[in-house]
């Protein structure tokens, strides 16, 4: 690689740096998301711990050099462990004056700007609603933080002008130049970069080589211009031993998923409709074919959600993938799966609601309807992931509960964990529990009949699929006689079977782990009780908090329906219990109402995740108040 | 295995595909005839017993999954379209029946009605048309005739109504075709046929709901009427009806006349074919009164069929070809993912 012709003197001495924030900024066509992706793939590999949190608008291309067009993307690298993509940033990459104004805000003081200066001019500070004769690169009002004036649109084009590449190729290889300057930065390799260049541009030689031209310029222009007097080196991590990938909460949901169908020997079945933030889980799974992964792209979220009733009917692993607005929809079909007793998973990656609300913003407002949001009472399991990584394990035991208990499970992720990603010592095969399967393949009385909703000790009908020779029998949505499955409209039927459905829901808290405490001792003056994805910030908050000398404990729950048998008896012994939620205080009303505990909640509905120093804050608070 | 070979021989009869279960429809529904024609049709398929699939909806007609004495799910209002495509999906193998009535397939699950033949699952697909919602006793529906007086239309029903058979072919079903429920032979023959078919069989049956709408399609049941009002397709025979035969369809162009077959030669008859989809459009629209204030007979039989690839085998034919090319990723290396690195 020929990187640079300088002797090693002349190079700026990297300074060693624990953890650092890099945001990269710019329009939604500057590919800010891919570079941030390839920045954190090469931190990743280069074995550093990190947490991601890609933050860009809804619309694919809002009108360029605009606030609302600003597309952002965050990566938290460390030499220690990280547990969230970081309240404030370190370094900004600023494509344009729209993307500087949106995140200076969150740059620490004395923080590094690398402003792009092209995208500074007239037009961009006029669309980035800056006065008129304001321009913050020159009007000193960023005198506390060092700003690095790069034309990066002048050098791109200068560097590849004389390729065959056309205006509109050279104008999409900036963000390359970017990377380039930000991977000498941080003392860090070009080759992964270069890999994944060549890959994706295979078919394309003469873009793979301009990206990479373009890729080395901006390392070299950094190496020879002098102008970066600040290099950062984040040293590799010292995290568990072990075989790590980086991985996207999406895209764990969909290998677990996958992961789930091999161990119970099933094929997968996933019938959905796309809807943001849910849909990569879609892409990804329509790519295992060869696995007998099935995946149908159907013509609504109903249908969806009904094309895997069928699927489950039929004896598969069926799932269906979506988001609020889509959960809503499916809200009938549930119950049918519900009375039905049929397995099926539900995964609802939670955006900011009602209504459209903020699609690409993150939020855990839909806990409430996940516990009840079915007409009559048709009671299920409800499943959270807590971190990217966790999304594996959590829809992986969704997927084990819903087939060996015979019931629709909702598994809940939201857009902060599904978009985010960190390192992941992900398992191997060996590793995962095994799912068990039996379907009836002959009549289950003693005089050779079949009752199709005769339960076993955990209240569990058999599974019979279509096609087995003797036990044609009809489902429905009608209420039903227990054990013959048959139509029955009496009274006290119909109490009988409510209750047993419920008991059925309940009984599985004999087969989940007992809750824990994660941080922190047990009768710890605090603790804090979370679930989903506010595991990161109250992970670091309290363990900062811990190691400051504060009693407080972390308890964060996977099962929130049922939950787990001794959580009540754990949370009786702490003195004050705080749970942080991206709502208005769901998890709190689900506490409160169970346990009979004075439970405090700390909301943020603001499309955001918490912060580490807001949780501290919110925790030394309630701790003194 | 010997029980499997003794129970091959046992020829089944239609009180075999009957359930234990007490029909409820009202006396006189048209619904008995539509269930004693599949049960009669059914011995004689070659489809093993377990292998056959009801799906139904919500409405008078969604019972019938409750009536036959096979696999059978009775789901929820409109979605039965949907689920038979992931039971399709997910077992090629089976022989699924969506039973389904106007209300139910072509209002609340009017979107999956047309997707399911626009993807051309091969399901037989029945929508029992009788022109009102009768479960909950008397609201018009997406087929009654405008001016329908029902409880929710006192004053005349302002609705234009569907013409399922139309709606059908617009949506690419590649099998159209409408039978009734006074015309058992008739019926037995156009299941058979539908059975036949590879892809969305779709079949319109007219039935008669004698509490909330009697006697709808009764001139083409009626011995005084039957002849003038319906025309029975045939495919590859001219296109004839009348009290005696007397009367034929023409074809000007693309202009349908009935012709007095006194005065014009039978060679010169619009002759049905199946496969024709530009002449089903025109055949399908003898619906309404059709141009110049002609009215047409409403036909009854095959309307339309074609050959296209079925959806289900597409897929599996994805998943082989797939399977072979590129061979199974194994669970291993979906975990590990192709950039890992170790920490020591």
């Amino acid at each position: 690689m020929e990187i640079t012709d300088k002797s090693k003197e002349r190079i700026a001495k990297p300074n060693d740096v624990d953890k650092i924030v890099v945001r990269f900024s710019g329009d939604s066509g500057d590919g800010m998301q891919l570079t941030g992706m390839q920045f954190t793939d090469t931190a990743a590999l280069f074995g550093n711990d990190l947490s991601t949190f890609p933050d860009y608008p809804s619309e694919i291309r809002a009108p360029i050099g605009t606030i609302a067009g600003v597309s952002g993307f965050q990566v938290h690298i460390g030499s220690t462990e990280i547990y969230t993509p970081g309240d404030s940033y370190d370094v900004i990459l600023a494509m344009n004056a729209a993307a500087l104004k949106v995140d200076l805000p969150r740059l620490k003081r004395g923080g590094v700007i690398i402003a792009n200066t092209q995208g500074f001019d007239n037009k961009n500070l006029t669309l980035a609603k800056y006065p008129a004769g304001v321009n913050p690169l020159e009007d000193g009002t960023l005198a506390n933080y060092i700003v690095h004036h790069v034309d990066v649109t002048k050098h791109t084009k200068e560097c590849l002008i004389n390729t065959d590449l056309g205006t509109k190729e050279i104008e999409r290889s900036k963000n390359m130049f970017v990377l380039g300057l930000l991977y000498w930065m941080f003392d860090k390799p070009l080759d992964n970069t270069i890999n994944f260049i060549n890959e994706k541009f295979g078919r394309k030689p003469n873009i793979a080589a301009g990206n990479i031209k373009a890729l080395k310029a901006g390392w070299n222009y950094a190496d020879h211009t002098e102008i970066f007097n600040t290099r950062f080196h984040v040293a590799p991590a010292k995290l568990p031993p072990g075989v790590y990938r980086n991985i996207t909460g999406n895209h764990a949901t969909a290998i677990g998923l996958i992961a789930a169908a091999e161990k119970a020997n099933l094929p997968l079945f996933l019938g959905s409709y796309p809807i943001t933030p849910a849909t990569d889980i879609l892409h990804e799974l329509s790519k295992y074919k060869a696995n007998n992964v099935k995946t149908l792209q159907a013509e609504d979220e109903i249908a969806a959600i009904c094309s895997a009733i069928g699927a489950a009917y039929t004896g598969n692993l069926a799932i269906t993938t979506t988001s609020g607005p889509g959960l809503s929809l499916k809200t009938e079909a549930l119950g049918l799966a519900t009375m039905l007793e049929l397995p099926l998973v539900v995964v609802n990656v939670q955006r900011g609601g009602p209504s459209t609300g903020l699609p690409t913003k993150t939020e855990q407002s839909d806990l409430l309807m996940a516990m009840y949001g079915r007409h009559g009472e048709a009671p299920l399991p409800v499943i959270a992931a807590s971190s990217p990584s966790d999304c594996f394990d959590a829809v992986f035991d969704a997927c084990k509960i819903a087939v060996e208990h015979m019931t629709p499970v909702i598994f809940l992720s939201d857009g902060y964990i599904a978009n985010g990603s960190e390192p992941w010592r992900f398992p191997t095969e060996d590793d995962l529990k095994n799912i068990t399967v039996n379907f009836l393949d002959k009549p289950n009385t003693e005089d050779g009949l079949l009752l199709p909703y005769k339960r076993n000790e955990f209240f569990v009908r058999p599974w019979i699929k279509p096609g087995t020779k003797g036990l044609e029998h009809r489902i429905g949505g009608l209420e039903k006689q227990d054990e013959t499955g048959n139509v029955c409209y009496e009274a006290i039927n119909h109490e009988k079977m409510t209750t047993l459905r419920a008991n059925k829901i309940k009984k599985i808290e004999d087969c989940i782990p007992l809750a824990e405490v994660a941080t922190g001792s047990e009768n710890a003056s605090i603790c804090v009780l979370g679930w989903g994805s506010t595991f990161g910030s109250t992970k670091a908050a309290v363990k900062t908090l811990v190691e400051d000398g504060y009693d407080v404990a972390q308890v964060h729950l996977r099962y929130i329906n049922p939950f787990p048998k001794n959580l009540g008896e754990l949370l009786h012994g702490f003195d004050k219990i705080l749970i942080p939620e991206m709502n208005s205080g769901q998890l709190l009303q689900l506490i409160r109402a169970k346990y009979l505990v004075p439970a405090i909640g700390y909301s943020k509905v603001q499309g955001l995740p918490f912060t580490v120093e807001e949780m501290k804050t919110k925790i030394i608070e309630t701790l003194n108040a | 295995m010997e029980t499997i070979t003794l129970n091959k021989n046992v020829t089944l009869g239609p009180k075999d595909f009957a359930s234990n279960m007490d029909v409820k429809w009202c006396p006189g529904c048209g619904d008995y005839s539509i269930l004693k024609q599949v049960q009669t049709i059914f011995p004689d398929l070659g489809v093993p017993k377990e292998d056959f699939v009801f799906v139904s909806g919500i409405g008078c007609s969604s019972r019938f999954t409750y009536y036959m004495d096979t696999y059978g799910l009775h789901s929820i209002h409109g979605r039965a379209a949907a689920i038979a495509s992931g039971v399709k999906a997910s077992n090629p193998n089976l022989s699924v029946w969506v039973i389904s009535g106007d209300g139910d397939a072509l209002s609340i699950g009017g979107n999956h009605f047309i997707h399911l033949m626009r993807k051309n699952f091969d399901v037989n697909y029945l929508v029992f048309n009788n022109q009102i919602y009768s479960l909950t006793k008397g609201q018009y529906s997406p087929t009654s005739e405008k001016g329908k007086v029902t409880k929710t239309s006192p004053f005349g029903s302002i609705d234009e109504p569907f013409n399922p058979t139309e709606l059908a072919l617009g949506a690419k079903a590649s099998f159209v075709s409408r039978t009734l429920d006074r015309d058992p032979n008739h019926m037995q023959s156009i299941l058979k046929r539908a059975h036949q078919h590879k892809g969305t069989s779709f079949v319109e049956v007219y039935q008669n709901c004698p509490v909330f709408n009697d006697g709808a399609f009764f001139p083409f049941s009626d011995k005084e009427t039957k002849k003038d009002e319906a025309i029975f397709l045939e495919h590859g025979k001219p296109l004839v009806f009348g009290q005696n035969g007397e009367k034929g369809i023409h074809l000007n162009g693309l202009t349908p006349e009935i012709v007095d077959l006194n005065n014009v030669c039978t060679n010169d008859l619009w002759v049905h074919d199946e496969n024709d989809k530009t002449k089903a459009n025109l055949i399908a629209r003898f619906f309404d009164t059709c141009s110049n204030d002609v009215h047409f007979p409403r036909p009854f039989g095959v309307i339309y069929k074609e050959d296209r690839a079925v959806y289900e085998y597409m897929m599996e034919q994805q998943i082989e070809q797939l399977t072979t090319q590129k061979g199974k990723t194994s669970l291993n290396k979906i975990l590990s993912g192709d950039k890992t690195w170790t920490i020591a």
